[in-house]
């Protein structure tokens, strides 16, 4: 371990590359099937095994997703888009170049906004945003000889997104994944899930002494297959940098695998030691261009997005910030509490009930939202019941609510009745109740009126008990006081 | 522009191809030959004239994201140097 004083010296620099494979049914140039888990080499055509005289067409909405994503952080839209080649011999790209954007990339600067755990806003600022495609899938197993390649995911669109150099600490640097993610699946665009490989994280990371307008070497880690992973190879890679530079040492400028079960790096000497890319722009393809036109449509289909919702939350309907944060932390069950609330208006109680037995239901039977058998009307049904004095909360969350998770098709309203759950706070129909009870029990009453005000529980607690728990609280506890004080 | 046994060697490995080494000088002499005559090129003024990049004029020659026809497996697999019933086979790139 470093010693703190000297770590402390340093700066830690680090720019993100984020691959995201995007949600479209055919692939970026071809129309060959995008499907995840199919046979092997079967998602194939002549354009993806690179068959010479093939020519590759650009699929449209993998624009139209790259332009949405460049919305939502605020990029330049580029309006006359071309491809590029960039040359590489690797088994799992038949063509021998890859076919991506290098100049006039589709998204052109932009931020994204991000929250760390003491509250601090900082914003991580964009270089570009990029359209390309992806390589096949090499599988070096161990016992066999060759390398076997499986190209269906070759060619399935991707967008490559840039940061600068702006994070300063591995919590930045998963709190902008997070964003990344969330941003991506609001958007529809991109499953986000990293450890299936369609969210990829590269982390570009040097270190310098504070102060130094220098920026240092950069090493390029790879193979970090979770958020957890790319922050732990962001803090080794920090202390590793300063312990090479305290003993002297210089650092090279190299790309380097993590491990996860070390939790370290280590250098990749690859045989494509010399990266020369040799860009030069693709010519089988024309130019996109993008009109005013096509542009206002995409923005005018733009959905709600999770910052947007998180303020509304706060500020329209004035939850606290942990509500908010919870409740946008996906965007299906954001979608379900903004539906909610078109039907209640109490919104914390909404929310209460999202974060609490919503929630607990799902995560204990590990469904998805989409299964929850309960529609936002009928929750907010049972919310107006609650208000409207018809159930108590306790009955309601504990009789009625596991009634509707059983019969999701039922009103909460009938269910109540069926189940003789309406809570009784007609006065004239409780107070017949609270006398009798009271001349049951004379000498309790003698005690509570000689100061025994503890007494008070155990009159209620009868009130329950004969009315089958549906007398109103509120009312019964008004009627009891009136009875037993001014007698 | 005078092409040297070194760029000779590095473009031959990005291009994966061999070479006779005895025949180093008269390629090297060839491939600056192939570069002077491009140069000429530069000869010609192109301030305001934009950079072509397809031959076609044609703009926004795009897809719509619909699923076509697939090569089948097997027709996939034919020409492949080596292959079993799966995968394409290649020479192990990674230890």
């Amino acid at each position: 371990m470093l010693p703190k004083a000297i770590k402390e010296k340093y700066e830690l620099v680090v720019g993100l590359e984020v691959h995201a494979q995007l949600l479209t049914n055919s692939k970026m140039y071809t129309s060959d099937s995008t499907e995840y888990g199919n046979l092997p080499n079967t998602n194939i055509s002549v354009i993806t095994l690179g068959h010479p005289g093939t020519m590759p067409k650009v699929n449209k909405r993998a624009v139209e997703f790259a332009m949405r994503m460049g919305l939502a952080c605020h990029s330049e839209i580029t309006r006359r888009n071309i491809f590029a080649r960039k040359n590489y011999f690797y088994p799992d790209l038949p063509k021998g170049y890859q076919i991506t954007q290098d100049k006039g990339p589709i998204c052109v600067g932009g931020q994204v906004p991000i929250t760390l755990a003491s509250g601090e806003e900082k914003s991580i600022a964009l270089t570009r945003i990029h359209m390309e495609e992806d390589a096949g899938k090499s599988m070096h197993l161990a016992g066999e000889v060759d390398t076997l390649v499986d190209f269906n995911r070759a060619g399935v669109p991707l967008i490559e997104i840039v940061s600068e150099p702006d994070i300063r600490t591995s919590e930045e640097a998963y709190a902008y994944l997070v964003e990344i993610k969330k941003l991506v699946r609001y958007l529809d665009i991109c499953d986000g899930n990293m450890e299936e490989g369609s969210l990829r994280c590269d982390a570009n990371i040097s270190v310098r002494l504070f102060g130094d307008p220098e920026l240092g070497k950069k090493v390029e880690v790879k193979n970090m297959n979770s958020f957890r992973n790319v922050a732990r190879a962001i803090e080794h890679e920090f202390e590793r940098q300063i312990e090479l530079i305290e003993s002297g040492t210089e650092i090279i400028s190299e790309t380097r695998t993590f491990d996860a079960t070390t939790g370290t790096t280590a250098s990749m000497r690859t045989k494509e030691d010399l990266n020369d890319y040799r860009y030069f722009p693709e010519p089988d393809l024309s130019p996109v261009v993008i009109s005013e036109e096509w542009l206002s449509g995409i923005k005018a289909a733009m959905p709600a997005l999770p910052r947007e919702l998180h303020h509304k939350f706060v500020h329209t309907y004035g939850l606290p910030e942990y509500d908010a944060s919870v409740l946008t932390d996906s965007k299906e069950i954001a979608l379900f509490f903004e539906k909610l609330c078109t039907e209640t208006e109490n919104y914390k109680a909404a929310s209460n009930w999202m974060m609490g037995p919503v929630k607990s239901y799902l995560n204990e039977l590990t469904l998805h939202i989409s299964d929850f058998p309960v529609t936002p009307e009928k929750l907010a049904a049972l919310i107006h019941l609650i208000d409207d004095g018809k159930v108590s909360f306790t009955v309601a969350s504990q009789k009625l609510y596991p009634e509707m998770l059983k019969n999701g098709q039922k009103q909460p309203l009938e269910i109540a009745q069926d189940l003789n759950l309406i809570q009784e706070s007609d006065e004239n129909s409780i107070k017949p109740i609270i006398e009798q009870i009271l001349s049951e029990n004379s000498k309790k009453v003698e005690e509570y009126k000689s100061g025994k005000k503890g007494l008070m529980g155990m009159f209620m607690g009868q009130v329950m008990k004969k009315s089958q728990g549906k007398a109103d609280p509120k009312v019964a506890s008004r009627i009891l006081t009136e009875l037993l004080e001014n007698d | 522009m005078k092409i040297d046994v070194n760029t000779l060697k590095k473009i031959a490995h990005l291009a994966r191809l061999e070479f006779d080494e005895q025949g180093a000088e008269k390629m090297t002499q060839d491939m600056t030959q192939i570069l002077d005559w491009v140069e000429k090129l530069n000869e010609v003024d192109t301030t305001d004239v934009a950079p072509i990049t397809t031959m076609s004029s044609e703009e926004n020659v795009l897809r719509e994201d619909v699923v076509g026809s697939h090569l089948s497996h097997e027709r996939g697999l034919k020409n492949a140097p080596q292959r079993d019933s799966d995968y394409f086979r290649v020479p192990k790139v990674l230890e």
